[in-house]
């Protein structure tokens, strides 16, 4: 590891200029466009909230922007109880 | 046909200042009648770095508002009698900065420079979006580095969206000046190189000004580094700058500073 680093160290431009062609390429895409995590996030956990309740604040958005691929991830605490409500709907 | 242009960055500490007063005095040295205005409200260093800070008496707001008429407020170089300064003001009232105040501004520079340039303030907000509004030409002022060449690739959106000629279909002709460039340290691959950035940013190369300590000794003094030691390598490189964006054909090299063997062999300062 040691080694390796010594024989990476000076060389990190060529990170640099990976790392900004990535960023690049996804902002100049979005750029001028509509907010499409914040209109995702609205349209989820109004559909959610119809069938679920659950508090706003228990929700968490995560985005992870990839090479070729990006993960979206919605994590929402429901509280207890509902997988009986579930059930008695069933 | 007066050009106007800004000098513009997105990110701060770049160089828009040293690089508007640079370019700003070389194309006067050159015998081109040239104003430089201030557009940091709030925030004016132009006059600092020009040496005139004790010589501002109304500022680009003042002539907006009708407090001053336009050549009271313009301040003329005591070195360089076709270079001339229109100051901001130090007020933090941004909101006397309007549109039609500006182009009026603009409008009569037209008539009476060569080149009008504008030094945009960082940022994205309204001083950096006036500071464009009415540009010709943007020279935008990027380090190789990752945070300047991502928020010099946003101006570049702006540019091509929000400026008068942007909205009446034409173009901002644009400029990529690299300031702050360690040759040494790129061809070690420790720093971007010239076409790394230019790849990045896709944006014709105005002149590439290499790190060095004259920059500072010239804003130390209040004086462009074009007059303050005019032989200096980013003297030289503003100078060849300064020539393409009169149109001229100047071979894109990396000026650098021509030390005597004493030098090289004892340290940087002999005198």
């Amino acid at each position: 590891m040691t080694l390796f680093k010594i024989f990476r160290r000076g060389g990190s431009a060529p990170i640099a200029r990976e790392r900004l062609q990535i960023l690049l390429a996804h902002e100049r895409g979005t750029r001028n466009q509509p907010d499409l995590l914040g209109i995702l996030r609205e349209e989820i956990l109004a559909v959610i909230s119809r069938h679920v309740p659950f508090e706003p604040d228990k929700v968490q958005i995560k985005l992870d922007r990839g090479k070729s691929v990006s993960t979206l991830e919605v994590d929402i605490e429901i509280p207890n109880g509902f997988g009986a409500a579930l059930a008695k709907a069933s | 046909m007066a050009h106007v242009v800004v000098v513009t960055s997105g990110k701060g500490g770049v160089g828009k200042t040293t690089s508007t007063a640079a370019l700003g005095a070389a194309l006067a040295q050159h015998g081109e009648k040239v104003v430089v205005i201030d557009f940091d409200v709030g925030l004016r260093n132009l006059d600092l770095v020009l040496g005139a800070e004790r010589r501002v008496v109304f500022d680009l707001i003042n002539v907006i508002t009708g407090v001053a008429k336009l050549p009271q407020a313009l301040i003329r170089d005591k070195r360089l009698e076709n270079l001339h300064l229109l100051p901001a003001s130090q007020t933090r009232d941004k909101d006397a900065l309007t549109e039609d105040g500006v182009a009026k501004v603009i409008d009569e520079l037209r008539t009476k420079f060569d080149w009008v340039i504008c030094d945009s303030p960082a940022g994205i907000e309204r001083g950096a979006t006036l500071a464009m509004r009415h540009a010709d030409a943007a020279i935008i002022v990027t380090n190789p580095e990752v945070s300047s060449v991502r928020d010099s690739d946003r101006i570049i959106g702006l540019l091509d969206s929000k400026t008068v000629k942007a909205e009446n279909g034409e173009r901002v002709e644009k400029h990529l000046l690299i300031t702050r460039y360690h040759p040494s340290r790129a061809a070690r691959g420790e720093m971007m190189a010239i076409e790394d950035v230019l790849e990045i940013l896709s944006t014709p190369l105005l002149g590439i000004i290499p790190e060095s300590e004259e920059v500072l000794r010239a804003s130390n003094i209040g004086s462009p580094v074009t007059l303050s030691n005019a032989l200096s390598a980013p003297a030289r490189a503003y100078f060849d700058a300064a020539r393409r964006l009169r149109g001229e054909v100047v071979p894109m090299i990396v000026p650098s500073e021509n030390k005597g063997i004493f030098n090289k062999l004892f340290g940087r300062k002999a005198a």
